[in-house]
């Protein structure tokens, strides 16, 4: 907490970075920060913000009641001492619950407070015709031009339309590596707060003041404003239904107690009331969904609402791309195979004039290679580079003679072989599966000669370039936790069929779609909903836009475009492919940590029955003594044990909530057999336990 | 203890072949029944004018449900009220008060047979004939078809759920389903054993009662032995977990149960039908394995019921604490079935919410009063014909909820997702049981003079905790000992008999078309696994939580402080 209420520094950064470390989880409360959380819990006794939580309005009413009955017996001078103790234990239940929201809300509220300097002091150089006017960042409107310099912070969020620069992001991400952002690729977005190390771009706004990552995340970390999940308004209708059955079971006792000729003290129906109903979760309750949202923000996750982190949990299909997820990306150039009447000279030639101009990682790789391997072409100044193009899917360059070399996959250069008269020969075919099943990516070349009058095949294979790329360490066993959690992994690739099966067999995949184009992505996602599969993706091109949306979970790279970000439900501010892994988890424990709780306070109920309704009736009723299994100290005593500890569980457990249940990556079947036992057993044995030790306790007091 | 045994195995020889014969009677295609049976049904369908192709979404099968028993239940009120004008009346038996025709209507049409009445005395044939029996075979075939329209919507194999003409989930045909049970089902089976409870003695006549001439002249000059058709009442009342009988100590009269013979066919027949259901759950919806898990889960529960009651019986009744004679506790039970038999029926016709009995339940001891007031609350434990197997899916829909989010998933059952919606259809069908009995039973010891219980204190309390749970549940035993044919007993009972009646079967109805219409989600390894042992154990758990965390207080005051003052 203390390190939480410093006043934060200029950016968040630094902010996310402290409270990623255990240290700032639970530190020490200080003399300040506890005096403004009790008083943050005093004003929360408000019946107005009681009345949100059915369950914790009922201990409101409750302790009023008892109050009034503490009241009554101090005025007619009876003894009110167990009134008053029973009073402030129940005052102290709605206390502790109150803290339980604002311990969990005060782990975002210092990231929000420093979020929202960061934003207001925001200034824009907004383009007005040819002059540049400076602005506030609030006073921006949608698609407004703005210029940003080396060392300025980017006002607003936007894309790139003109030039590129390297961007420090850590603001939003506390990553220091600048990060290169360019006009016209899928790494064209920028988010306000960031800062530019170099260059000038021109931006147009795409998200106003109010809107921004910045905005989002500011309304995340405040928990308070967060909507409830359909999860959360189920378990609360569950709690509700209850709540009321404690109340009928409680208030009927009173005839039922009349009946059989005994008397019952209100102020212990009212004890017996609180420790039935479902205390301890409908005051965590908040706390849980709360710190969900908080730890999908400590890995750098900001998601669009709570209920993106709760469907997370439920994924049964993860849709990969292979590049930079299954493997770095990086891939490389490792061999030139000719075929046919090819030289390898030839081959190694072809490839390099066709790829000098290629400014992708393979490309260049290609460059490398060939130079390494003695190839000393260079382009002329009639050469005219073809780039790559999503139709014909090839690249290369067309010569002044009239000869074209073109790269490419291969069923794409065998188009372009035999729609120019040349002849695809069957060794490519061979060539082409030996490289894919090695777990490269083949990469075909062809040339079309010059046209002469001979009527010669015109187009004719040179060879095949093997594309390797390495498979990231230990992303099989991430796939292995996945599987076990029933998680189906794809891999969605443009290469080809053999190459895919090879690294999906290689990187512990389910399956793999190879050859994949945006269209297909978007039909396999229809394919598994139509199936009942929840599906997860990531990407962050513009044409991966319909399928994030489209996607149960769709995981935008902050890298990415502003269309990818707007159709996700959650924006990775690292861009880390491999997030989606983290993400699965963090929507399981989220789930399991409310089912448990739940379980645990229901269980606790039976001992908490076994500790008060003995004590109730032993002065009427002395056979009920036999009732009294913890065989407590006086009735006095094992009520106030039994409301005390009712009160004591919701702070002790606070952390838990907050750090929520470890999960093992495992079956749901053996999940439950961990689960059932600690939570549901458990839950039963405690409480027996503990009213025995507090009342112990309590004994040497009274 | 071998009578026993034998009970429960002579239930799972026969349920076995029952139960799949009776998934053969609600399958969706066509059978060799049909030859034997269609013409007779289609004969009635005609008579009443049905279409039985058509199809109906869970508002209309519930609407027919309710339409049925609105007509059923003024057709019953009038013979009650009007039974002295009517035929078949040799003993000039006349009309019942209005408050007690109410009530005793309410009881029939919902599968209770609650008694504020004593049936030989108050009841002509014709009302026996046609309030009664007619009741006790109409009603459990509702039962039955509400289960078959719930199991075949929640439960069917994926895709299976067809639509009705205006796009709602079709969830059968009420009538059909109602028409097949009675005709394939119900009457066939009613009358084999109607024939081997005549083969042992039980009265099958229409003549009047009988007048004997007492060997002691002294003590009365004559006696008049009341018969009739009982056997054929007898057979449905104890199938259809109906337990009105035709006398009003119901099968502890030597006409209702005479032999050990008649009295082993009474008791199988009081859990033949509940079980046989599973079975046909298994066999109707290919959840072999969730059927299973379901039987081993209730078995497990009427274990434990049955267990200490008949622990209890047979131990000696407190009242005869410092007398000699040691045994087990005789006292309101008939000698000829001694206090084993009598438990086991007497746990057995809670758990199924039969309500026939062969002893006095007012008599047993304290614990094993409350094993028969835990069947009630439970009310899953087999439980009534159609209505028991149908409470145990909300439990487990419950279990679902929680063992879902146990397991980090989004609550679901069977791959459908379980929302606020259902949990509010959930929550008001469990709710209402705590809420009506203890309500109305407080309401009942607060007023003065509204109890009429026999007993002060705990046992007085039991009796009038016993009584609304009976009616609730839909059981219709009782402890008796209250003076229960006033209008506050008769209305207020009324209320909790219909009321715990139609809400559990609506609500569920409702719950599965609702969860029919969403999308299903593949079993992984990850999704929640019904069918496995540790979802069973807390299916257990809740089933058993909910019913200790209602009703541990009032049975506390009631049973238990009764048994703890008792015990030495």
């Amino acid at each position: 907490m203390s390190s939480l209420s410093k006043q934060p520094d200029d950016s968040m950064a630094s902010v996310l970075r402290r409270s990623r470390k255990p240290r700032a989880r639970f530190a020490p409360l200080t003399g300040r920060s506890l005096l403004r959380l009790v008083g943050q819990a005093i004003i929360r006794l408000d019946p107005r913000s009681l009345a949100r939580n059915p369950v914790m309005f009922v201990v409101g009413v409750g302790t009023l009641v008892t109050l009034w009955l503490t009241g009554e017996a101090l005025l007619g001078g009876r003894p009110f001492g167990f009134d008053l103790a029973i009073t402030a234990t129940l005052l102290f239940t709605l206390l502790f619950a109150n803290a339980a929201e604002v311990i969990a809300e005060a782990r975002g509220r210092a990231q929000a407070d420093s979020l929202r300097s960061t934003r207001d002091h925001l200034l824009a150089n907004r383009l007005a015709g040819e002059r540049e006017e400076q602005v506030a960042a609030r006073d921006l409107r949608m698609g407004d031009r703005i210029r940003v310099r080396a060392g300025e912070l980017i006002p607003a969020d936007g894309e790139i339309v003109e030039g590129a620069a390297s961007i420090n992001e850590s603001a939003v991400t506390g990553e220091s590596a600048p990060v290169l952002r360019e006009a016209g690729t899928d790494n064209s977005g920028v988010t306000a707060g960031t800062k530019v190390l170099s260059d000038v771009i021109l931006i147009e706004v795409t998200a106003v003041f109010g809107q921004t990552l910045l905005d989002r995340m500011i309304a995340l970390v405040e928990g308070a404003k967060r909507q409830k999940t359909p999860n959360e308004i189920a378990l609360t209708v569950l709690l509700t239904a209850l709540t009321l059955v404690f109340l009928v079971v409680v208030a009927t006792l009173l005839p039922f107690a009349r009946f059989v000729g005994t008397e019952v003290s209100p102020t212990v129906l009212v004890a017996l009331l609180v420790c039935l109903i479902p205390t301890t979760i409908g005051g965590l309750l908040p706390a849980i969904g709360i710190a969900g949202m908080d730890r999908a923000m400590r890995a750098n996750l900001v998601a669009k609402s709570g209920k993106a982190v709760e469907v997370a949990g439920n994924i049964d299909t993860l849709l990969l791309d292979k590049t930079g997820t299954v493997t770095y990306g990086d891939r490389h150039a490792t061999d030139f195979r000719p075929v046919g009447e090819a030289t390898e000279t030839r081959l190694r030639d072809a490839a390099l004039l066709a790829s000098l101009a290629d400014p992708t990682p393979e490309g260049k790789s290609i460059v490398a290679l060939a130079r390494e391997r003695g190839a000393s072409a260079a382009a002329g100044v009639d050469d005219r580079f073809v780039p790559f193009s999503a139709r014909t899917r090839l690249s290369g360059i067309d010569r002044p003679d009239g000869g074209r070399i073109r790269k490419g996959a291969p069923d794409a250069i065998r188009r372009f072989v035999t729609e120019n008269g040349g002849f695809y020969p069957e060794e490519t075919t061979r060539v082409v599966e030996e490289v894919a099943r090695g777990g490269a990516t083949p990469l075909v070349v062809a040339e079309l000669l010059p046209e002469d009058d001979s009527g010669a095949d015109r187009g004719r294979v040179l060879g095949v370039v093997p594309l390797g790329d390495i498979i990231k360490p230990g992303i099989k066993e991430r796939f292995a936790r996945l599987r076990a959690f029933g998680v189906r992994t794809v891999l969605i690739t443009g290469d080809n069929a053999l190459t895919a099966a090879a690294i999906a067999a290689e990187a512990g995949l389910d399956d793999y779609v190879a050859e994949a184009t945006p269209e297909q992505k978007l039909e396999l996602i229809r394919r598994e909903q139509a199936e009942g599969r929840l599906v997860a993706m990531m990407g962050d091109g513009t044409n991966d836009a319909p399928a994030l949306a489209k996607a149960d979970l769709g995981l935008a790279m902050n890298s990415g475009t502003q269309a990818a970000k707007e159709a996700g439900n959650m924006v990775d501010l690292d861009s880390d492919p491999t997030k989606l892994l983290e993400v699965v988890e963090i929507g399981k424990q989220l789930l399991v940590t409310r089912g448990a709780l739940t379980t645990f306070s229901l269980a606790n109920d039976v001992a908490k029955y076994f500790a008060i309704l003995p004590a109730v009736f032993v002065a009427g009723v002395p056979a009920m003594a036999a009732l009294d299994l913890m065989q407590l100290h006086s009735p006095e005593s094992a009520v106030l044990a039994a409301v005390i500890f009712n009160a004591l569980v919701i702070p002790l457990l606070i952390p838990f909530a907050l750090r929520g249940v470890r999960i093992r990556p495992s079956s749901a079947d053996a999940l439950l057999r961990r689960n059932l036992p600690i939570y549901g057993l458990g839950g039963l044995l405690l409480p027996f336990i503990a009213i025995k030790g507090i009342d112990l306790g309590l004994s040497l007091v009274i | 203890m071998n009578e026993v045994f034998l009970v429960y195995a002579v239930v799972l020889l026969l349920a076995w072949p029952l139960g799949r014969y009776l998934a053969l009677v609600h399958a969706s295609t066509p059978t060799r029944l049909d030859r034997v049976f269609g013409s007779l049904e289609h004969a009635v369908y005609r008579a009443m004018g049905i279409d039985p192709a058509a199809r109906m979404g869970w508002a209309a099968y519930g609407k027919a449900l309710l339409e049925l028993h609105l007509v059923i239940a003024l057709i019953a009120f009038a013979i009650l009220m009007l039974q002295g004008w009517l035929p078949l009346n040799p003993d000039g038996i006349p009309g019942m008060d209005w408050d007690l025709a109410l009530h005793t209507t309410a009881a029939f049409i919902t599968n209770t047979n609650q008694q504020h009445y004593a049936g030989q005395a108050q009841l002509s044939y014709f009302a026996q004939l046609f309030a009664v029996v007619a009741m006790q075979v109409i009603t459990p075939a509702a039962g039955i078809a509400a289960l078959v329209a719930i199991l075949r919507t929640l439960l069917g194999p994926e895709g299976a759920q067809s639509r009705t003409a205006s796009g709602d989930v079709a969830v059968g045909h009420f009538y059909v389903d109602l028409v097949r049970t009675i005709v394939r089902l119900l009457l066939p089976l009613a009358f084999v054993t109607a024939l081997l409870l005549a083969w042992q003695g039980v009265p099958s006549t229409f003549e009047g009662a009988r007048v004997i001439q007492p060997l002691d002249e002294s003590a009365v000059a004559e006696q008049r032995i009341p018969v009739g058709p009982v056997a054929p009442m007898v057979a449905i009342k104890q199938l259809g977990t109906n337990g009105g009988g035709w006398y009003g100590a119901n099968s502890a009269v030597p006409m209702e149960n005479p032999t050990p013979v008649s009295n082993l066919v009474e008791t199988v027949a009081i859990l033949l039908i509940p079980v046989a259901l599973l079975v046909t759950a298994a066999y109707l919806t290919g959840q072999r394995r969730l059927a299973l898990s379901i039987f081993a889960v209730m078995l497990v529960l009427s274990a434990s019921l049955s267990g200490p009651a008949i622990w209890s019986e047979n131990q000696p009744n407190a009242a005869f604490a410092g007398i000699a004679a040691e045994g087990p506790n005789l006292e309101g039970k008939e000698v000829r079935f001694g206090a084993t038999a009598t438990a086991l029926w007497g746990s057995l016709t809670t758990q199924t919410s039969n309500g026939s009995v062969s002893g006095m339940l007012d008599s047993f001891n304290p614990l094993g009063g409350l094993a028969a007031l835990m069947g009630m609350f439970i009310n899953a434990t087999f439980g009534g014909v159609g209505i028991g197997l149908i409470n145990y899916l909300l439990f487990l829909l419950l279990a679902a909820f929680l063992g879902s989010l146990m397991v980090g998933r989004s609550p679901e059952f069977l791959g459908r997702s379980i929302e606020a919606k259902e949990m509010k259809l959930i929550s008001i069908a469990l709710l209402l049981q705590p809420l009506l009995i203890l309500s109305l039973t407080a309401v009942a010891v607060t007023v003065p003079g509204l109890a009429q219980t026999s007993n002060p204190g705990f046992h007085g309390l039991s009796q009038i905790l016993y009584e609304y749970s009976s009616a609730y549940a839909n059981n219709g035993s009782g402890l008796e000992g209250l003076g229960d044919d006033t209008p506050w007993w008769n209305l207020s009972c009324a209320l909790a008999l219909i009321l715990g009646r139609f809400i559990p079967i609506l609500a569920p109805l409702a719950i599965a078309a609702a969860m029919a219409g969403k999308r299903v989600a593949p079993t992984t390894s990850g999704s929640l696994n019904v069918a496995t042992p540790s979802f069973a154990v807390l299916t257990l758990g809740v089933i058993l939580m909910f019913a200790l965390l209602s009703f541990f207080p009032a049975l506390a005051l009631g049973p238990v402080a009764e048994q703890l003052g008792l015990a030495p």
